[in-house]
This record gives structure tokens, C-alpha cells and sequence, in this order.
């Protein structure tokens, strides 16, 4: 199958490249950008004029729910939502039931994935048996059979030495490990950000101390393990200035934000919106602009959706009940264009941030389109005003705190590896 | 947030979730309509005919039992019918959800649910899934909100000091835990008056509560000095020793109320306690017991403001 992507914007940040251009696709690699190569005759011509064509989007986190939530959603569903959302690559955290821990569980995720042939997932292993802090996993193990790096997802880890040992072993082959900052008896019961709208809602508060406690904690073990250690899903100002010193200290860590905080607030809770039950919680307001400056000078690598499908019945409950998450996918791209617009981000650093820089953190080649590489490709429609309406989403998660927000910019065509996965 | 979600299109009350964002015509037309209700309960005959043919859903997801039984004579004094759930021993113990038990009471043709639930906002949820006709009195929900407590606690405040603007109110003990101190602190603002007070240890108040309005006291003899009003605080059995605090009787010598730290307050002070009491932990018997203490009659005036709020919502329909 040959293809000709005539007539777009190409924004290729990982090359620099911004230009109005054509690109040529043969045998699932992109064989060309600008010129057609010698004898090229496509088979497809797809009219991306006045459209935008960059790198498949590489989201550094979505849970797939499988195994074992099949109720909150399938493969089938959320890989569905991928394509939709212009993703090609994903990174799915380990906390499923049974946790991914077993080389088995892997190679089967890896291989239901494949035989649906849409974005490629790359998994992460759990770092302990069961999630539970305790013992450690087969890494080298649960790496060959497709792992990309270690995590405990959202279950904390109490025991340091555990922590400690648990870097210095994944060291000891060149394993990254995915953090999320959380001291879990700073977190408590809480629910949402110790500040103004947990004080007057009453809702139990989780402070930030919570996060930045763990930071230092993480933060002192990498430096003395030399790990590489991947910080996922930033939440304060504090803890991004934190990083901020960490990496010009040369500590080896990189870290990403969910374009839910890029966004959003603790006064979106409004009247108890479980939507905006999210974990890390939503913080003030001067927390998201640290995030923000953290996103634009650099500090923070990625951004990410932070996808979690929730089912209604786990959301229909009173906030503090609720289960936290939001459905993500299919918001991301047009996230990111929000915050771009907003913060007079051009538009090739800002996808950068959902391809050349995750597929860095995950050291994947991918997240890029020059010639020789993979055709996983988005196109999409920059201008596009489309209202988030949650019924109509691919992913089964219908719940977003975005629902009924008008959005701008829609995913038109998904290339992977030289195929029309998605056209919308 | 840009509506009110207690308010129906022409403003007026159409449940009763919480004191914060309500105007304060509509709080003082409550204490108001429940002064009318005083004297209902003096007659021979403790019935008005407001609420007849309407059926009052008693919906305690939390045990109580002065709450529920001053909403239950409430209602029955303006002749509705009223429904008791402890729901907490029944639906819910077998997996129920929230709104399924809500929606078969609403089947079951009810009027009006008066609710109580351990979580923050549970009856914000109920309010929004309901037929439209149907009213929702948050009977205490969490931490967040004890609105029936705040207003009957203004009433009385208004009874025995007649105006607002010129008042110091002091809240004292475990705020942070508390939806009858969030429910105070917004009825106090919104009816002006002009000094509010916390008192308490810090790991008793919650973060950023100046922010709604309040002044911040850590010790008992500064923040008792020249006030109006003393409301003190129930301090839970399980907060009593642990984290938050070493124990009962460290917590009684520094913030408890004795008659040497009310001496401070002015002289015609009165103390308030939303019950039930623990004396010797928050409250020292002499006080509850003493001339000042208009403990009992809040518990009076409650029967009457709740009577007044359900008979304003079933008359906005």
C-alpha cells in the first residue's frame, strides 16, 4: 500500500520540520517528506490540505482495563478510542487485576493488542509482586516479554528499602522506573487538594506535603542509585520547582503532567463533581501555572492523558465515594491545542510534548516521521470546533470533566505503520 | 459553578443543601416563618394541616437520633406523613447504591427526602437526580454542611441577642470535622456579623479557613475575650486520642469550656452546643448546665425551624 498525504502542514518537532509538504508512504515506513521518491505511484491519495500532519501521538499513560475491569472497558473499546484520538503508541500502567506482573499477562496483552492491529502498547511490569511493596518482580523477565519500564501505578510503596532495592535492581540492567510521587500517610483518606474548595466542601483534603515528601524521597534515591527514574503525573508548583533543581543538579529523571492539571483546577469540583475526582487531585490554581511554566521551560517532558475509564455506576456516588479517573484519549490532541493557544505555544513545541518527548522518556523510536521511520501518522483538522459530548466517545469511560466543553482541532486520519486505522 | 443548585427559576428554595450561596432574605424569611411555628407547639392541638397528604422520606444513611426525631415531629406537626429509613442497616448493607435507594423511594410517590449520609455531597448527588418535584433537606452530609443546625443555631442567636451586626461569635474545637462549623460560619457571614472566630489547636481547623471569613484563635483566653456568643464544637470519641490530638483531657484543659474561661466572653454571653454533649471533654457541666447555657432551647427552636424549612420548600413548587 502506497499512500500520498497531499497538501498538509507537516510538524515534525523531533526534525524541526513545519511545512506545507506531501508525504509519501510505502511499505509502512514513510519513504518520503517534501519530494516523491523515484517511481512512487500511490495507491491512496489522502487531500490533507489546510490540515495538520505530525507523528503519531505517544501517550505515556492509559489504562486499557484489561485484565480484569473488562466492565469499565475492553481493549477493543479503548484501542478503538487510541486511534480515534490520534495515538499510535501507548504506555499502559501495570495496575490491572491480576496486576501485570507475570511475564504470561504481558505476552498476552501484548499479543491481543497486536492481533487488533491499532496503536502499538507498550506495558509497564509491576515493580513488586502483586503491587504489593514487598518483593520484587521478574524484571528481566517481564522486559523481554515486552515491558518497557517498571511501576507501581497509583499503589503506593511504604517501604523504602523496598524502593531503594528496587531501583538499584532495575539499575543493575538499565531498567527505567515510573514513579508517582505519593507519601501515602501524608495522602490519607483525602480526596481532593488541602485548600479552599476541600475546606468549604469538607472534603477530606490530601496536601501537598503528599506530594513533595515523596519527591525528595525519589528524588535522593535516584541520585543515589543513578536510576533512571520517570516521575509521572505532577500535580504542584512546589514539586515541579522541585524537579526544576533536581535536574540541573543532573539527577537522571524526566517527568510528565496529565492534560487534565494543564487545564484544571480544585474550584472545577464546583458542587462535588465526581468528574473532577482525579488522582493526583486537581490543586489551586497557582499550582496548574507551575505546571504550565514547567511544561514550557522544559521541566516537565510530556503530557499525557492520563486515561482511565470509569464506569457510570462508580461515578454516580457521593465525591468522596466515587472512583477517581477520567476518560482521556480522545481529548488529548485537542488539549493540547487549548493549552498551546492559550499559553502561545507554537504549535510544533507543543506537540513535541505528546511525541518526540515521550518517545524519548520511553526510548522507542517513534513519535517521529521523517524518512526511514515508522508511518504512524495523525492528521488532523486544527480548526475543527467539536463540542465534547461523553455518548459519543469510542472509549468506553464516559465520563470527562471536559463534557460539554467546545474544543478545537479533530483527528481526520490514523496511520499505523502505513494503514488507515482511523478516519473521522 | 454559576448556578445554585438549591435554588429553582424564579430563586426561591427548592432544597436545602447547604447555608453557603443562600441570599439572606431567604434565611431570614426561615427564621421568620419558624418564629410563626413557635407557638404551634404550646396549643392543645401541635398541628398545622401545611403539610397534609405529603409523604417525608426520613433517609439516614448515619445513625442519629435527635436529628431524625426533631425532622419526624417536625413534620408530623404540619401533618405529613413521614417515613423512617435507617438505611445504613438495610439497602445499603446489601449493595444498593445511593441512587437506586433513592429512586425506589421516589417510586414509592415521596415529597420530600430529609438526608443523612457520612459523605460530603451525598445530598448534592440525591438533589440532582430527583423528579422535579421532589425537595431534598441535607440533614448533615460529612464534613460539608448541617444547614437545619446553622439556622436553628442563628434562630436562637437572633432570639436571645436580637441583631447580628453587632455581634462576636466564637466557634470553638474541632472545625475541621465539623459540617455544623461550616454551616455556622456561612449563616454568621451572610447574616453580617461582623466578627467570626475560630478557636481551636491547629490540627483541629482546617487549612485556609480564614478564607471563609473568619478570624484564627489557638488559644481559648484571647479568642473568648469580649464575644457575644460561644459555640462550642462535640469533639468525636475517635479523635480524641491519636493523631490529632494526645487526649480527652489535655484537649478539656486548653479549649474546653469552664466558667473561668466563659468569665472572659462578656457578661451576657450565652454558650451553644449542637449536642450531644460530652461534658468534661468539651464542656464543663457547670456551664452546660449553667445560666448562660441556651443548650435545651436550641433544641426547641430546632423543631420549629425545621418545620419552617419544610414548609417553605413544599410551598415552592
Amino acid at each position: 500500500m502506497k499512500i500520498q498525504i497531499k497538501g498538509g502542514r507537516v510538524v515534525d518537532p523531533a526534525s524541526g520540520t513545519d511545512k506545507v509538504q506531501d508525504v509519501f508512504i510505502t511499505a509502512g515506513k514513510v519513504a518520503a517528506v517534501g519530494k516523491a521518491p523515484e517511481g512512487f505511484h500511490a495507491n491512496r491519495v489522502i487531500d490533507a490540505a489546510g490540515m495538520v500532519v505530525c507523528p503519531g501521538l505517544v501517550d505515556l499513560s492509559v489504562r486499557l482495563r484489561e485484565p480484569g475491569y473488562e466492565y469499565k472497558a475492553t481493549l477493543e473499546s479503548e484501542m478503538a478510542a487510541a486511534v480515534a484520538g490520534g495515538v499510535t503508541s501507548l504506555v499502559c500502567p501495570p495496575d490491572t487485576d491480576p496486576p501485570l506482573d507475570e511475564p504470561g499477562l504481558v505476552e498476552m496483552l501484548k499479543h491481543r493488542a497486536r492481533n487488533l492491529n491499532q496503536a502499538h502498547v507498550y506495558p509497564l511490569g509491576a515493580l513488586t509482586q502483586g503491587l504489593k511493596g514487598e518483593r520484587l518482580t521478574e524484571m528481566a523477565e517481564l522486559f523481554d516479554a515486552g515491558c518497557v519500564a517498571f511501576s507501581q501505578a497509583d499503589v503506593p510503596l511504604n517501604d523504602n528499602q523496598v524502593l531503594f532495592r528496587a531501583l538499584q535492581y532495575a539499575t543493575t540492567f538499565g531498567y527505567p522506573v515510573w514513579l508517582r510521587p505519593r507519601d501515602a500517610g501524608l495522602a490519607g483518606g483525602g480526596v481532593a487538594h488541602d485548600g479552599q474548595v476541600a475546606t468549604r466542601l469538607g472534603l477530606p483534603p490530601i496536601p501537598v506535603v503528599a506530594e513533595t515528601v515523596a519527591l525528595s524521597t525519589i528524588l535522593l534515591l535516584a541520585r543515589e542509585t543513578g536510576a533512571r527514574v520517570h516521575l509521572c503525573r505532577l500535580s504542584s508548583a512546589e514539586g515541579v520547582e522541585m524537579v526544576r533543581q533536581a535536574k540541573s543538579f543532573g539527577i537522571n529523571v524526566t517527568c510528565d503532567v496529565s492534560a487534565n492539571h494543564v487545564h484544571l483546577s480544585e474550584t472545577d469540583i464546583g458542587y462535588f463533581d465526581s468528574n473532577c475526582h482525579l488522582v493526583p487531585p486537581l490543586r489551586s490554581q497557582r499550582d496548574r501555572d507551575g505546571l504550565r511554566r514547567g511544561i514550557e521551560d522544559g521541566t516537565i517532558d510530556a503530557i499525557c492523558s492520563d486515561h482511565t475509564p470509569v464506569d457510570d455506576d462508580a461515578k454516580q456516588l457521593p465525591f468522596g465515594e466515587s472512583e477517581a479517573g477520567a476518560t482521556g484519549l480522545e481529548l488529548l490532541l485537542a488539549l493540547i491545542l487549548k493549552w498551546a493557544d492559550e499559553s502561545r505555544v507554537p504549535l510544533q513545541a507543543a506537540l513535541a510534548r505528546v511525541t518526540s518527548a515521550p518517545a524519548r522518556i520511553l526510548g522507542i523510536d517513534t513519535g517521529r516521521m521523517a524518512a526511514g521511520d515508522d508511518a504512524d501518522i495523525c492528521i488532523f483538522d486544527p480548526g475543527l470546533r467539536w463540542k465534547v459530548e461523553p455518548a459519543k466517545l469510542k472509549s468506553q469511560g464516559r465520563n470527562t470533566p471536559f463534557s460539554g466543553y467546545e474544543l478545537k482541532g479533530r483527528v481526520r486520519y490514523t496511520l499505523v505503520g502505513g494503514h488507515v486505522v482511523f478516519e473521522g | 459553578m454559576a448556578y445554585n443548585p438549591q435554588l429553582n427559576a424564579n430563586g426561591e428554595l427548592q432544597h436545602l443543601l447547604t447555608i453557603e450561596g443562600l441570599p439572606r432574605e431567604i434565611i431570614v424569611s426561615i427564621l421568620d416563618t419558624a418564629h410563626s411555628f413557635l407557638s404551634v407547639a404550646e396549643r392543645e392541638v401541635k398541628k398545622v394541616p401545611l403539610l397534609r397528604g405529603k409523604s417525608v422520606f426520613n433517609l439516614f444513611f448515619e445513625s442519629s437520633t435527635r436529628t431524625r426525631t426533631t425532622f419526624e415531629i417536625a413534620a408530623k406537626r404540619l401533618s405529613a406523613d413521614v417515613i423512617n429509613l435507617n438505611v445504613g442497616t438495610s439497602s445499603q448493607s446489601k449493595g444498593e447504591t445511593l441512587l437506586d435507594t433513592v429512586a425506589n423511594l421516589s417510586a414509592m410517590h415521596a415529597d420530600m427526602f430529609v438526608v443523612r449520609h457520612a459523605q460530603s455531597g451525598a445530598a448534592h448527588l440525591i438533589a440532582r437526580h430527583v423528579a422535579p418535584y421532589i425537595h431534598v433537606i441535607n440533614a448533615g452530609d460529612g464534613r460539608h454542611a448541617h444547614p437545619t443546625q446553622g439556622l436553628l443555631d442563628m434562630f436562637t442567636i437572633r432570639h436571645y441577642k436580637k441583631e447580628f451586626s453587632n455581634l462576636r461569635v466564637a466557634v470553638v474545637g474541632d472545625v475541621l470535622h465539623s459540617r455544623v462549623a461550616r454551616s455556622q460560619i456561612h449563616a454568621l457571614t451572610t447574616l453580617g456579623v461582623p466578627e467570626v472566630r475560630v478557636i481551636g489547636p491547629r490540627t483541629l481547623l482546617p487549612t485556609n479557613v480564614s478564607e471563609l471569613g473568619v478570624q484564627v484563635y489557638h488559644d481559648m483566653a484571647q479568642g473568648l475575650k469580649d464575644v457575644d456568643v460561644v459555640i462550642m464544637l462535640r469533639l468525636q470519641n475517635e479523635r480524641m486520642n491519636g493523631a490529632l490530638l494526645p487526649s480527652a483531657q489535655e484537649f478539656f484543659k486548653y479549649y474546653g469550656l469552664t466558667p473561668e474561661k466563659l468569665a472572659l466572653a462578656k457578661p451576657g454571653a450565652i454558650v451553644m452546643h449542637p449536642g450531644p454533649m460530652n461534658r468534661g471533654v468539651e464542656i464543663d457541666s457547670s456551664v452546660a448546665d449553667g445560666r448562660q447555657s441556651v443548650i435545651l432551647p436550641q433544641v426547641t427552636f430546632g423543631i420549629a425551624v425545621r418545620m419552617a424549612v419544610m414548609s417553605i420548600l413544599a410551598g415552592n413548587t
